[in-house]
């Protein structure tokens, strides 16, 4: 189709010059300048805030009222002090059981579980029990808060008057289950759509074959299902427990109370850094959950990158749509 | 004989889960739709009274709709920052074979996977605070987009290479220039990207609650999503009437635009859209 020799050039000399792989007729300095304003907003808001955090972290910077002290280096003396922190333990702790107990237990439990069950069955029950579970997810944070507020609140609460239990104050009792039935009430729509997206993969000859065979659902799963999605699992997985580390809306709903019973990392970096304003100790604390959160982008980028592999090594396999939202 | 016990059995713990399911899931969604025309919120015992009468109260409250305006002036700045500095980007990244490009996205990418909003909280205060960008509506609005630009750019890229370079070539043997090329011919072709985009900050920005907490002290310029933890009674408790009907005005936007991606484009995964 393209002739040997371009005909632009003599039919619109206006152009502008063009290299190679250039089909824009951009020019380097045009394109340049097309990318420039992105490149210095995310210079200056994300990868510099990410930098400095390196040096803050080094430091004793202290907030006093409206003003900012001078910065003192103290070298690692903010680490040791977290290293040794009763405070940072427990965080650790509770983020431990936010993350496995609310996104991998819970969402991906209940998630699958939904898809699982609703993936041949078109009609309104399904149509009404995705519905809802997206309206979970859709809906703001804030307003997802207040409403477990208003439903574990001790007196006026409707779960107590569901479970007949009156009078239990379960944001004081049990805080850290609340906010993690809280967060799988939001958060399960991910991986309920991402599961329906990944069963639909499975091919229905497999299912006809084991249930011929007489196989239970769980041999079913384990043997037809689980190997043909693992890479679904695997990812979803990584990228919700990404969320969850990162996840500040458990402040909303118990601020991190009652005696730090669900105070959380995020909520922690919180407290100590703009509430009690030891901004160099806050800092050292978000390089660490930086730390952590690299950790497992990369783990999740490879899992994408194999998952990619597989895909191509077996025409007809995953989903794409799906890797590459969850990838943005 | 056994098989059907066994039939039996799987249906009814299939109804079980199902029920226990949209229990759990509609409990607190009733809850926001009945609570607000309710004259005794809280209350569960009690059947709903209907009323109207805390709408009024919402009107007369006189942070209440300021701050949902608030929250339409930083979804709508940030979406048309984030829509026009990236689809720039994402246009020349396309189009233009720059050395290292792949890296670069792969680790802006990365960047924004990792530098999160409460990972980056201190030096995001302390930026915005040597910038003064305190209480500044602009100042969230940056630092929002800076940490939703990479994935941004990053779909739109997607739509971009996705188009044929044909109609652009054509273009330019007609004389147009790189920028007429670009509103007649390339904005048109990936408008349903550049829509995404757009929806996908929205509802980014319309629920996020942590930056505007952060970088904002006076409450009028305060978004929904802050304004609505000052709703307290004089005796110190949650103002259930105010808050519920704010909660059902706060929602129906988010609600309303993603009944209208879902049917204009089918709902699919755009970058987890929520988060």
């Amino acid at each position: 189709m393209a002739p040997p020799t371009s005909p632009r050039a003599d039919l619109a000399p206006a152009a502008a010059p063009f290299f190679e792989g250039d089909a824009a007729g951009l020019g380097r300095g045009r394109a340049a300048a097309f990318v420039a304003p992105a490149l210095v907003l995310v210079a200056v808001f994300l990868v510099f805030p990410a930098l400095w955090t390196l040096y803050l972290g080094t430091t004793d910077y202290r907030l006093t009222g409206v003003a900012a002290s001078e910065p003192r280096f103290v070298g690692t003396d903010n680490y040791r002090t977290v290293l040794g922190d009763g405070d940072f333990h427990r965080s650790l702790w509770l983020t431990l059981q936010f993350v496995l107990g609310s996104a991998v237990i819970g969402q991906t439990v209940l998630g699958f579980s939904i898809a699982w069950v609703m993936r041949d069955r078109p009609g309104p029950v399904r149509r009404l029990v995705e519905g809802l579970v997206l309206l979970a997810w859709i809906l703001p944070s804030s307003v997802i808060a207040f409403l477990w507020i208003a439903l574990l609140d001790r007196d006026g609460g409707t779960l107590n008057a569901v479970l007949g239990t009156p009078g239990t104050a379960w944001l004081l009792d049990h805080p850290m289950a609340c906010v993690v039935v809280f967060n799988v009430w939001r958060g399960t729509a991910f991986s309920m759509m991402l599961y329906g997206a990944a069963l639909g993969n499975v091919p229905p000859s497999h299912l006809e074959t084991a249930r011929l065979a007489g196989a239970s659902t769980w041999q079913t799963l384990r043997d037809a299902v689980f190997p043909r999605i693992r890479g679904h699992l695997l990812t979803s997985l990584l990228l919700v427990s990404l969320w969850t580390f990162n996840d500040f809306t458990p402040f909303l709903i118990t601020a991190g109370g009652p005696d730090g019973r669900s105070e959380i990392m995020s909520v922690y970096v919180y407290r100590t850094a703009l509430g009690d304003g030891r901004l160099g100790f806050g800092a050292a604390i978000s390089l660490i959950m930086i730390l952590i959160n690299l950790v497992i982008a990369l783990l999740y980028l490879r899992a994408l990158r194999d998952r990619g592999r597989a895909r191509t090594a077996e025409p007809g396999g995953a989903e794409a749509g799906a890797a590459r939202g969850a990838a943005a | 004989m056994n098989g059907t016990v066994r039939e039996l059995l799987r249906r009814i713990g299939l109804a079980v889960f199902v029920s226990a399911v949209l229990g759990f899931f509609a409990l607190p969604l009733l809850w926001l739709a009945f609570a607000p025309f309710d004259a005794n919120p809280g209350i569960s015992a009690s059947l709903p009274e209907f009323t109207l009468h805390n709408f009024r109260v919402l009107l007369d409250n006189p942070y209440a709709l300021a701050s949902l305006r608030n929250s339409v002036l930083l979804a709508a700045g940030t979406a048309a920052l984030v829509v026009t500095t990236a689809s720039l980007a994402a246009y020349a990244l396309s189009r233009v074979r720059v050395p290292g490009r792949d890296l670069l996205l792969y680790v802006l990418l990365l960047l924004s996977s990792i530098i999160t909003g409460t990972a980056a909280m201190v030096p995001v205060f302390l930026l915005a605070f040597n910038l003064h960008l305190i209480d500044s509506r602009l100042g969230v609005i940056l630092v929002l987009t800076g940490g939703l630009l990479p994935a941004a750019i990053f779909l739109l890229k997607d739509f971009t290479d996705a188009t044929p370079t044909s109609y652009e070539e054509a273009a330019r043997v007609f004389g147009a220039s790189p920028l007429q090329v670009l509103r007649h011919v390339v904005l048109p072709v990936i408008r349903p990207g550049l829509a995404t985009v757009a929806v996908w900050t929205v509802a980014q920005v319309w629920g996020d609650f942590l930056m505007p907490f952060l970088l904002l002290r006076n409450p009028d310029k305060a978004p929904a999503s802050v304004i609505m933890y000052t709703f307290y009674t004089e005796g110190g408790q949650p103002d259930l009437p105010l808050i519920s009907t704010f909660s059902l005005l706060y929602s129906l936007p988010v609600v309303l635009m993603y009944l209208f991606v879902s049917r204009r484009y089918g709902f699919r995964f755009h970058g987890g859209i929520k988060r």
